[in-house]
C-alpha cells in the first residue's frame, strides 16, 4: 500500500489550499467565540446565571398550578375581543394589501418607477414588529382594541401583500395574453386573468396571517392594545399566577383550534 | 329541453352553500366590528397625530449617543446581543430535540411523534409570554430576553432541523456502518456533515426573526431598545420615539443584509 | 475465508431472500454473483457484514461468526470488510480525503474521532489509497464535484484506506456509463490481484462477470443454482440462472473495444 511514495511529492502544491482553508475555518471559529464572549459580557448572561435562574423558573411554574378555573368566565369576553381584533386587523390589512400587491408585481406593473418604490414601502412596513406598532398606536389612540386592530392592519398588510405579489408574479401568463388579445382593459385583465389564478393563494395567505394574528392579538394587550393580554398583564402585576396560567391555557387552546380550522380550509383551497 | 335549464342553473345545493357561507361571513364581521370601539377616537387623534408627525420628522438626534449610557446605540447593541445569544442558545439546545423528533433516527414511531408534539407546544407559546415568565423568574433585563428567545426559538428551529435530518441521504450512514463505525461515529461522519450547513442556514434565518422580536422584548422589561421606547411612548416624547423607530428600522435592514449574505455563502 | 452454512433469510412480509445457501469463498478470489433482480444478490452480499440480518444458519468470516457477534465484535469484523455501493454513498459535501478518512474510524476511539483527529499516518494511508485509484490530485475537492466514476473510485479508496481484507461491491457499476464501468472494474481487479483482497461483486452484466471473475455464483430466487469458473458459465448456464434467454441489456457490449 505504501509502495509509490515518489508520486506523492509531485502533488505537494495542492495541499496548500487546505492549509489556507483550515486557517480560514479557525479564524471563523475564533471570531464566533469572541463575539459570543463579548455578547455575554455585555448582557451579563453567563451559564452560571442560567444554573441559578432555572430553579426559580421551577418555583414560578409551581405557583401557576393549579390554574384558577373560577376565573374562566371573566376572561371569555376579552378572549372574544382578541379574536375580533384579529379578524378586523387581518381583513382590513388584507384588503389594503390587494392594490399594493398588484402594483408590486412586475408582470402587472411593468413600470419600475411604481413597482420598486412600492416594494420598498412594503419592506419598510415589514421591518417593524406588530408589538411596536401596537405600542405606538396605543400612545396615539389610547388603550383599547382599536389600537391593537390598527397594529395588526399594518402587520398583516405587510405579510399578505408580499406573499400575494410573489404569487401573482408566478401565475400563468397565458390567460393574461389571451385577455389582452381580446381587448380587455387593465381592470378587466385583473378581474378575468389574474383573480381566478391568484385568489386561492390570497385566501390561503389571508388565513395564515389570521392564525399569526390571533397569536399576536393575544399578547397585544401587554402594551395596552386590547384583548386578553390586558388581563394577563393585570394578573401578572398582581402576582396571581394561577390566573395567568388559566389565561395562557385558554389562549393556547383557542390558538390551536383556530390553527386547526384554518389549516383544514387552506388544504381544501390549494 | 329540461336538461338544458338544469345545467345552466347552478345546482341548488351549491347555491345554498354559497348563501350559508355569505350569511356566516356577514354575521362574523358584524360581530367583529362590535368589538372595535370607534367612538371617542376623534377627540385626540387629530392633534396627537400631528405632534407625532412633527416628532418623526424631527428625530431627537441627541439621543443617538449619550456618554453616560442609556442611549440609542447602546439600546440597539443590547437588542442585537440579546438576539445573537438567544439564537445561539436555541441553535445548540435544539439539536437533541431535533434528533428526538426526526423519524429516521429512532425505530419507534412514538419517540419521534412525542418529540414533534413537544415542539409544537413550545411553538404556540408567544415569546413575549415566555419573556414575561422569565422576567418573573430571573428578574427584568437582558437575561430574561435571551432565555425567552432561546426557549421560544427551539420550537421552530428543532422542527426545521428535524426535517433536515429526515431528508438526508441514508447512503453514507450505511457506508460508515459497513466500515465498522459505532453509532456516535456514524453520527459524526455521515449525519452531521450532511446537516450542519442547513442547520446554520436555518439558525441565521431564525436570527432575522429574533432580532425583530428582540426589539419588542423591552416593552415588557426584557432588555434592549424596547425599554427606552416604552418610556418615550409613556411620556409622549415623539422626537425620541421617532429616532428609536428609525434606529430599529436601520438595525433590522442591516442585519437582514448581513444574514442574507451569510446564508448565501453557507449553502 | 468466508463460509455460509445453511443460510436462509425470510423478510418480515414473508418473501424468502435466501434459501439454504452453503458457500465457501477463499482468500484472494474475485467472485461475481449474478442473477436477475430480486434473486437475492444484495441480500447475500449484505448479510456478510450483517447490514442485513439472516433468519437461519451461520456466516463466518475468517473463522469468526458474524451471525453471533456482539455489536463490538461485529464492528471489529466490519472494519476488515470494505464495502462499495451502487450509489457510492459518499458524504457529498465533504472533501474526498474526508470521505476516505472516514473509512478509518473503526481503528480509533470514539473520543478521538469525535474531534476529527486522525493521525498523520492515516492521512498518508488515505492519500496512497487515492493514488491507487488515480485520483490523488482530487483529495481536497468536495466530493459532489467529481463525476460518477471518480466518486466510485473514492469509495474504493475508502475501502482500501480501511485496510480491508475483503471487499464487497454491491452493483458498483450500475449507475456508471460503459467506459467508466470498465475503469472501475479494472481498479477492482487490479486491487484484488495486487493486494490479494478477497472481492465479491454483484453484477448484472453477464459479459463483465465472465471477463473479470475468477468464480461465478448464480442465484435464482434465493438459491445458489450455479457455482463455477467463468469458462463453465456458458450462455446456456446464464439462461438457466435467469430462467429465460439472455437479454441484450444484460450485456455491457463494450467488451471487445478495449
Amino acid at each position: 500500500m505504501r509502495s509509490s511514495l515518489s508520486q506523492t511529492s509531485a502533488h505537494q502544491p495542492s495541499s496548500n489550499a487546505p492549509l489556507i482553508d483550515r486557517y480560514k475555518r479557525l479564524a471563523t471559529w475564533l471570531l464566533f467565540i469572541f463575539v459570543l464572549i463579548a455578547c455575554s459580557i455585555r448582557t451579563e448572561v453567563t451559564p452560571y446565571q442560567l444554573v441559578v435562574g432555572l430553579p426559580q423558573m421551577g418555583s414560578l411554574l409551581q405557583e401557576m398550578f393549579p390554574p384558577d378555573w373560577s376565573y374562566l368566565p371573566t376572561i371569555w369576553g376579552p378572549m372574544l375581543e382578541t379574536i375580533q381584533i384579529a379578524i378586523m386587523g387581518t381583513t382590513i390589512g388584507g384588503l389594503l394589501a390587494i392594490p399594493v400587491a398588484l402594483l408590486c408585481a412586475y408582470n402587472l406593473t411593468p413600470n419600475r418607477w411604481i413597482s420598486i418604490p412600492m416594494r420598498m414601502i412594503l419592506n419598510l412596513v415589514r421591518t417593524i414588529p406588530d408589538l411596536l406598532f401596537a405600542a405606538v398606536f396605543v400612545a396615539i389612540f389610547g388603550i383599547g382594541p382599536f389600537a391593537g386592530m390598527l397594529a395588526l392592519v399594518f402587520f398583516s398588510f405587510g405579510i399578505i401583500a408580499k406573499l400575494t405579489f410573489e404569487a401573482i408574479e408566478a401565475i400563468d401568463p397565458g390567460p393574461l395574453e389571451a385577455m389582452t388579445a381580446v381587448g380587455a382593459n387593465r381592470i378587466q385583465l385583473i378581474i378575468f386573468g389574474v383573480m381566478p389564478q391568484a385568489l386561492p393563494y390570497f385566501v390561503s395567505y389571508f388565513l395564515y396571517t389570521f392564525e399569526v394574528n390571533v397569536r399576536a392579538a393575544s399578547v397585544l394587550g401587554l402594551v395596552g392594545a386590547g384583548g386578553i393580554g390586558l388581563l394577563l398583564d393585570r394578573a401578572l402585576g398582581l402576582f396571581r399566577y394561577d390566573r395567568a396560567s388559566i389565561i395562557i391555557l385558554l389562549t393556547l387552546a383557542i390558538v390551536l383550534m383556530i390553527d386547526y380550522g384554518s389549516a383544514v380550509i387552506r388544504r381544501k383551497l390549494l | 329541453m329540461k336538461l338544458d335549464t338544469d345545467t345552466l342553473q347552478r345546482p341548488i345545493s351549491s347555491r345554498i352553500r354559497f348563501w350559508v357561507i355569505a350569511a356566516l361571513m356577514i354575521a362574523i364581521y358584524y360581530w367583529a366590528i362590535q368589538g372595535m370601539q370607534f367612538e371617542g377616537l376623534q377627540k385626540t387623534a387629530g392633534s396627537v397625530s400631528k405632534s407625532i408627525l412633527t416628532g418623526f420628522l424631527h428625530p431627537d438626534w441627541s439621543f443617538v449617543y449619550i456618554p453616560e449610557g442609556e442611549d440609542l446605540l447602546r439600546g440597539l447593541l443590547d437588542t442585537l446581543v440579546i438576539s445573537i445569544l438567544g439564537t445561539v442558545v436555541a441553535a445548540v439546545t435544539c439539536i437533541p430535540f431535533a434528533f428526538w423528533a426526526s423519524s429516521n433516527m429512532s425505530r419507534q414511531w412514538a419517540v419521534s411523534g412525542s418529540g414533534k408534539v413537544v415542539l409544537s407546544i413550545i411553538r404556540v407559546f408567544p415569546e413575549i409570554i415566555v419573556a414575561i415568565l422569565f422576567i418573573k423568574a430571573v428578574g427584568p433585563g437582558s437575561f430574561a430576553g435571551v432565555l425567552a428567545l432561546g426557549i421560544h426559538s427551539i420550537g421552530m428551529l428543532a422542527k426545521l432541523y428535524a426535517e433536515t435530518i429526515e431528508n438526508i441521504d441514508p447512503g453514507p450512514e450505511e457506508a460508515l456502518l459497513a466500515c465498522g463505525a459505532n453509532r456516535l461515529q456514524v453520527l459524526r461522519y455521515a449525519v452531521l456533515p450532511q446537516v450542519i450547513p442547513q442547520f446554520l442556514s436555518y439558525s441565521i434565518y431564525r436570527f432575522e426573526i429574533n432580532i425583530r422580536s428582540a426589539t419588542t422584548l423591552g416593552l415588557v422589561g426584557a432588555g434592549g431598545i424596547g425599554t427606552p421606547l416604552i418610556f418615550a411612548l409613556q411620556v409622549r416624547n415623539w422626537n425620541r420615539v421617532g429616532i428609536i423607530l428609525l434606529g430599529i428600522i436601520l438595525l433590522i435592514i442591516l442585519t437582514d443584509l448581513v444574514s442574507g449574505w451569510l446564508r448565501k455563502r453557507i449553502i | 475465508m468466508i463460509t455460509f452454512e445453511n443460510v436462509s433469510k425470510t423478510y418480515p412480509n414473508g418473501t424468502a431472500g435466501l434459501r439454504n445457501v452453503n458457500l465457501t469463498i477463499h482468500e484472494g478470489e474475485l467472485v461475481v454473483i449474478v442473477g436477475s433482480s430480486g434473486a437475492g444478490k444484495s441480500t447475500l452480499l449484505r448479510s456478510i457484514n450483517r447490514l442485513n440480518d439472516i433468519s437461519a444458519g451461520e456466516i463466518k468470516v475468517n473463522g469468526k461468526s458474524v451471525t453471533r457477534a456482539t455489536s463490538s465484535e461485529l464492528r471489529r469484523i466490519r472494519r476488515d470488510i470494505g464495502m462499495i455501493f451502487q450509489s457510492f454513498n459518499l458524504v457529498k459535501r465533504s472533501t474526498v480525503l474526508r470521505n476516505v478518512l472516514s473509512g478509518r474510524v473503526g481503528y480509533h476511539s470514539t473520543f478521538k474521532t469525535m474531534f476529527g483527529l486522525f493521525p498523520k499516518e492515516d492521512v498518508e494511508l488515505s492519500l496512497h489509497a487515492l493514488e491507487r485509484v488515480n485520483i490523488r490530485e482530487k483529495a481536497y475537492i468536495r466530493s459532489d464535484q467529481l463525476s460518477g466514476g471518480q466518486q466510485q473510485r473514492v469509495s474504493i479508496a475508502r475501502a482500501l484506506a480501511q485496510e480491508a481484507r475483503i471487499i464487497l461491491a454491491d452493483e458498483p457499476v450500475a449507475s456508471l456509463d460503459p467506459l467508466t464501468t470498465r475503469q472501475v472494474m479494472d481498479d477492482l481487479k487490479r486491487i484484488n490481484q495486487e493486494m490479494n483482497i478477497t472481492t465479491i461483486i454483484n453484477l448484472h452484466f453477464i459479459d463483465l462477470a465472465r471477463e473479470y471473475a475468477t468464480r461465478i455464483i448464480g442465484l435464482r430466487a434465493g438459491e445458489v443454482v450455479f457455482d463455477g469458473t467463468p469458462a463453465e458459465a456458458t450462455d446456456q448456464v446464464f439462461a438457466e440462472i435467469y430462467g429465460r434467454p439472455i437479454l441484450q441489456d444484460e450485456l455491457l457490449g463494450v467488451g471487445g473495444v478495449s
